[in-house]
């Protein structure tokens, strides 16, 4: 038994208007700054005024959004009330208004402790639409969210199945001034979100037909958007791409290269795409050798040969570190300009958080302790795995 | 002919496997806390089973069977029909899976056991290690 979940997604140029068609009293957008600097607020406000819909706006969402922020923004939204709560912006603030919604309904919950397995009570106040202005994280469809614990420098994965967005709009407008290197960054984490999900333990039928056509969307699309923001038709098949891979990714989990990718971005500062797309070439080639994967369904969807699983692999590895460089991004750990000593000393520190992240209870292959700390050294030198 | 399901050589045999297995010590090095496992409706037991097992950095330091629940009053309490746990077992339910569809019902601190993932998944590779036998 297990579940399928998704939110409604409303797509393609002008599924912005269908906040117009809201119906209710109160909305309350939680964004960032920049949301705000680049007027992209200033449009989901346009349509809420056409629904004749009250709004406040809460800012104040980081890039790395922590576990006191989202209780401040819950506190806010107390005072506001609001029926509809609008995340707006990339995976920081989708996440910060799933989780900050689960606190305005369960005032009570203790945020850093939100799981899957306790009853929470969601819809009572309101309902969640997610409109995201990067093509990557997927959080709009999507039931958890990443918050920091600033006490513990640690990110914290939350979740419960009703924290899934009621709506997802995924306009391609939203996404037409998002700079090169987000662009990059965003699309190859869902790139690593689809080829990961599709090996998931979790993986179903469901999901795996969802994940194999975003990665045939992202080989295409995402070296388009990368050369030309403005091409909107690579914007909009991106944008679902994305918005695609998060549901299969959703329902089926990712693994062992966000378990390594949020170890090293927790420590090194580097963007969450950014360092799950490096790791995810060195997992594949290490979790081929474990005998339970399907590289060679992904490279056949690619047109790349497979007669067997390790030349598919082989192929998707190779692949995915060509899109990598057409994208401009960096293959190894030491390209990212963090020096051998300040990572030697990390290294502990690495498998330990790589160890208690969640993504890995779906890996297919499980690195013990010192494998794990082999993927990290061959990934800082860019060695191919051979263990 | 293995060992039956869920009698206290069973969960003696757990303990064995879990002290023998440089996997689960490696995962669970940092884990603390002790469990009833509940097994609801099993063939030819007229209550439901208790199984005690004490974890403790990577290592099971008690494992047995009672019919007095009081004896202990462990961290974490894990309840499900004797099936889900067949399945748990034969590795055909992932734990947590089990969990978030409410198959498996776990009293405790929630958060703790998501910060040890692949502990539970090799400990649940040692129980498939236990040569069972399933009744009914």
């Amino acid at each position: 038994m297990w579940y399928f979940d998704s939110p409604h997604v409303v797509f393609g140029e002008e599924a912005l208007s269908h906040l117009a068609q809201l119906q209710g009293r109160q909305a309350f957008v939680v964004t960032d700054k920049n949301m705000v600097r680049l007027g992209l607020a200033a449009l989901v406000v346009q349509q809420l005024d056409q629904a004749g819909l009250a709004h406040a706006i809460f800012d104040e969402v980081e890039p790395e959004p922590s576990l006191q922020m989202v209780q401040r923004c819950a506190e806010v939204m107390r005072h506001s009330q609001p029926d509809w709560i609008i995340g707006l912006g990339g995976g920081s603030c989708l996440d910060a208004a799933k989780a900050a919604w689960l606190l305005y309904e369960n005032p009570e919950a203790d945020p850093a402790g939100v799981n899957p397995f306790d009853a929470y009570t969601l819809r009572a106040k309101a309902r969640l639409i997610a409109i995201p202005t990067t093509s990557g994280t997927g959080s709009e469809a999507t039931w958890y969210a990443v918050l920091t614990d600033m006490a513990e420098h640690r990110k914290v994965g939350i979740g419960t199945r009703g924290m899934l967005p009621d709506y997802a709009i995924v306009d391609p407008v939203m996404v037409m001034s998002l700079p090169p290197s987000s662009t990059a960054d965003t699309g190859l984490d869902s790139l690593t979100q689809a080829i990961e999900s599709y090996n998931s333990t979790w993986r179903n039928d469901f999901s795996d037909a969802l994940c194999l056509h975003a990665v045939r969307l992202i080989f295409e699309y995402l070296p388009r958007t990368y050369a030309n923001g403005a091409d909107l038709e690579a914007r909009e098949h991106m944008h679902n791409a994305s918005a695609i891979s998060g549901i299969g990714f959703g329902n089926s989990q990712a693994a062992l290269a966000h378990a390594m990718g949020h170890a090293l971005g927790v420590l090194f500062h580097v963007p969450h795409g950014r360092t799950v797309a490096l790791f995810l070439p060195y997992t594949i080639e290490f979790t081929v050798k474990g005998g339970n994967s399907r590289y060679a369904d992904i490279a056949r969807v690619l047109e790349l040969p497979a007669v067997d699983e390790r030349m598919g692999a082989a192929g998707l590895v190779q692949a995915v570190r060509e899109l990598e460089k057409k994208v401009n991004q960096p293959l190894s750990v030491q390209e990212l300009k963090i020096s051998r000593e300040a990572y030697s000393r990390a290294l502990p520190e690495l498998v330990t958080r790589a160890e208690s992240d969640t993504q890995i209870a779906t890996q297919p292959r499980v690195p013990d302790s010192s494998e794990l700390k082999r993927l990290f050294e061959y990934a800082y030198e860019g060695r191919s795995i051979d263990f | 002919m293995g060992i039956r399901f869920a009698t206290d050589e069973w969960v003696k045999a757990l303990k064995d496997e879990l002290n023998k297995s440089e996997g689960y010590r490696d995962s669970a090095k940092t884990w603390e806390g002790d469990f009833y496992w509940i097994i609801t409706g099993m063939p030819g037991e007229d209550k439901e089973v208790h199984l005690y097992v004490d974890l403790w950095h990577g290592e099971c330091r008690d494992a047995f069977r009672t019919s007095d629940p009081t004896v202990k009053t462990p961290e974490f309490v894990i309840e499900a029909a004797y099936p889900v746990w067949r399945k748990v077992v034969d590795k055909k339910l992932d734990p947590i899976q089990g969990m978030v569809t409410r198959q498996l019902k776990l009293k405790g601190n929630m958060l703790k056991i998501m910060k040890a993932p692949k502990a539970a998944t090799e400990l649940v590779h040692c129980a498939t290690l236990v040569d069972t036998a399933w009744p009914g």
